[in-house]
């Protein structure tokens, strides 16, 4: 079966910087793959490419098609919510209104979605009108985990989902995105910590300089001498 | 430019964007002083109740007005300069709607429509294109826009006065010795009316949420699959309407002629600067206390006649950026990383 996610060959770049010099990847139904790399390595870049909101060249297919260069609205409305750096909470929004956009692209009732976003963060329902800004950061994160699933997406992009968080709360994250995936969510995750990313992800890919310096299963990137040294620090 | 840079931009604009909407207490027990004020005075003086509820009349046209530029100003991040003359314009197509038979309010209704549509196809042809350049451009395009009203209007119609239907009659009610027009009754029911559906049209409708998440975080709404594009337009053309009931709301009480909205636009400016130009809410509360206030100074000061209105409006627009520039309902900054 085609992966659900195919990046061919792709570029991007910044003015006259060039961030991606020529990205493949493939993501499979129902997986989570992990993008690694230091700063400036064209993680996020490489996000930013699938979810059109950098100009980019080469090929990306989702579930089978080749996506067009419209703008980001043409790409979320196919199923591929982006979860960008920064979060893209609507912080001047009450979380309610979050979540309502969260789920703009979807037409009738989304009762169903609520039901299981409060199952997945109880606090949401006590706090739906609070307003976003004044959330903690780990409540931003999880508001934009609960957000990106009320799209009811077949992929989930997330950047840095650990970024600015207490170590207690990347644990509760990452736990919710396994069992985000446990019920049938595709995820490629970019991560700077690559200790707990290679945890979850079945695959990985390693990026340097805006290329795939290495990628493979997980616990083979694990296990190897470079990765262990540059990116897990033992 | 690195990504550790746009990392630390992407780290400093979250310091920031945590925003609120500031209502502070004093605001609150200023404005219900205020209405008690009124209430008090209207009931004990009967032209004071009178010149109350005319000057609710005036400040509600002026309110609907400063709720247009306050749109425009949310979604565009400028002052529109033409609202005023795209006012008078949508005025001018509904006089020459009754002209080819249309009773006034199928008039009224159908220059509603059309003037939408203009404020879509505004946004669209000469906004659009420059709205990434710089603040300035989009300026200078609602100023060039001004002229080009302007002087298309005075093309098409003449600078004369007109004449059209009056929409509410001559009627005067009586409740003890207090004298009503229905007209002011009639401007302030119909201004408000639409603020009104206009607010719930923002404030409950999946498309005004829409437009609310594009004005504010457009990469954001674009990421959840929001128009962003078509939403700003959507505002241009709410807005267009907007001012279209406020030029018409203004006719009845001073004839047709392409020089009609430009004061009001002025009063609209005061009232949007002190409700803190970020502030729907703060811009109809803004218009009613301004035109209460100087229906009341021209009443009870002496010396301020007809030709001080302006100056007053300024003076209060000048004294709000002095004490408290973000205005009555403005947002204050609360950080939190």
């Amino acid at each position: 079966m085609a992966p659900l996610l195919e990046l061919e060959d792709v570029r991007a770049r910044y003015g006259p910087v060039q961030a991606l010099h020529g990205v493949s990847l493939s993501v499979e139904e129902g997986q989570i793959v992990a993008v690694l790399g230091a700063n400036g390595a064209g993680k996020t870049t490489t996000l930013r490419a699938i979810s059109n909101t950098v100009r980019r060249d080469g090929e990306i297919r989702f579930a089978g098609r080749t996506l067009g260069r419209g703008g980001p609205d043409d790409v979320a409305r196919l199923g591929i919510a982006h979860v960008p750096e920064g979060r893209g909470t609507f912080s001047e929004l009450s979380v309610w209104e979050n979540l309502r956009l969260g789920a703009y692209v979807r037409r009738g009732s989304i009762k169903a979605e609520l039901a299981r976003v409060s199952a997945y963060f109880p606090w949401i329902a006590d706090r739906r009108n609070q307003q976003a800004g004044t959330l903690s950061g780990g409540e931003q994160q999880m508001l934009a985990l609960a957000r990106a699933f009320m799209q009811r997406p077949r992929l989930l992009l997330l950047d840095e989902p650990s970024l600015g968080l207490a170590p207690r709360l990347v644990t509760e994250i990452f736990r919710i995105i396994k069992d985000l995936n446990d019920d049938g969510l595709t995820v490629l995750v970019v991560e700077q910590n690559a200790h707990i990313a290679l945890q979850l992800a079945q695959k990985a890919y390693v990026l340097e300089v805006g290329r795939v310096a290495l990628s493979g299963p997980s616990a083979e990137l694990q296990a190897h001498e470079s990765v262990r040294r540059s990116y897990l620090g033992y | 430019m690195t990504e550790l840079a746009r990392k630390l931009r992407a780290v400093t604009q979250r310091r920031e964007s945590a925003v609120s909407t500031g209502v502070s207490i004093p605001v609150v027990v200023i404005i219900a002083a205020a209405a008690v004020f009124l209430v008090i005075g209207s009931l004990s003086s009967s032209i004071f109740a009178q010149q109350t509820v005319a000057g609710l009349a005036q400040g509600a046209i002026f309110a609907s007005l400063a709720l247009a530029l306050v749109l425009i100003y949310r979604a565009t991040e400028v002052i529109n300069f033409a609202q005023g003359e795209m006012a008078m314009a949508s005025t001018f197509i509904a006089y020459q709607l009754t002209l080819w038979g249309l009773s006034y309010w199928a008039a009224f209704f159908a220059a509603l429509g059309i003037s939408f549509v203009l404020g879509v196809v505004i946004q669209l042809v000469v906004i659009r294109p420059v709205q990434h350049r710089s603040v300035i451009a989009v300026v200078i395009v609602t100023v060039g826009l001004f002229i080009l009203i302007d002087g298309l209007v005075t093309w098409k119609w003449g600078a004369d006065l007109k004449f059209m239907q009056a929409p509410f009659g001559n009627t005067v009610y009586h409740v003890g010795s207090v004298a009503f027009s229905r007209q002011d009754i009639g401007v302030l029911v119909v201004s408000i009316l639409s603020v009104i559906l206009l607010g719930i049209l923002f404030r409950y409708t999946k498309l005004g949420l829409a437009m609310r998440a594009a004005a504010l975080r457009p990469a954001s709404a674009a990421l959840v699959g929001v128009r962003v594009n078509w939403m700003l337009a959507i505002g241009w053309g709410l807005a267009a309407v907007l001012g279209a009931v406020a030029g018409l709301m203004t006719e009845p009480s001073q004839f047709l002629q392409p020089t009609m909205m430009q004061p009001i636009l002025l009063y609209a400016f005061a009232a949007a600067v002190l409700g803190g130009l970020e502030s729907p809410g703060g811009a109809v509360i803004g218009g009613l206390l301004l035109g209460v206030f100087l229906n009341l100074i021209g009443q009870y000061v002496g010396f301020a006649t007809s030709e001080l209105r302006l100056p007053i409006a300024f003076g209060v627009l000048l004294v709000v950026l002095l004490v408290k520039p973000n205005g009555l309902f403005g947002r204050k900054q609360v950080r939190r990383v």
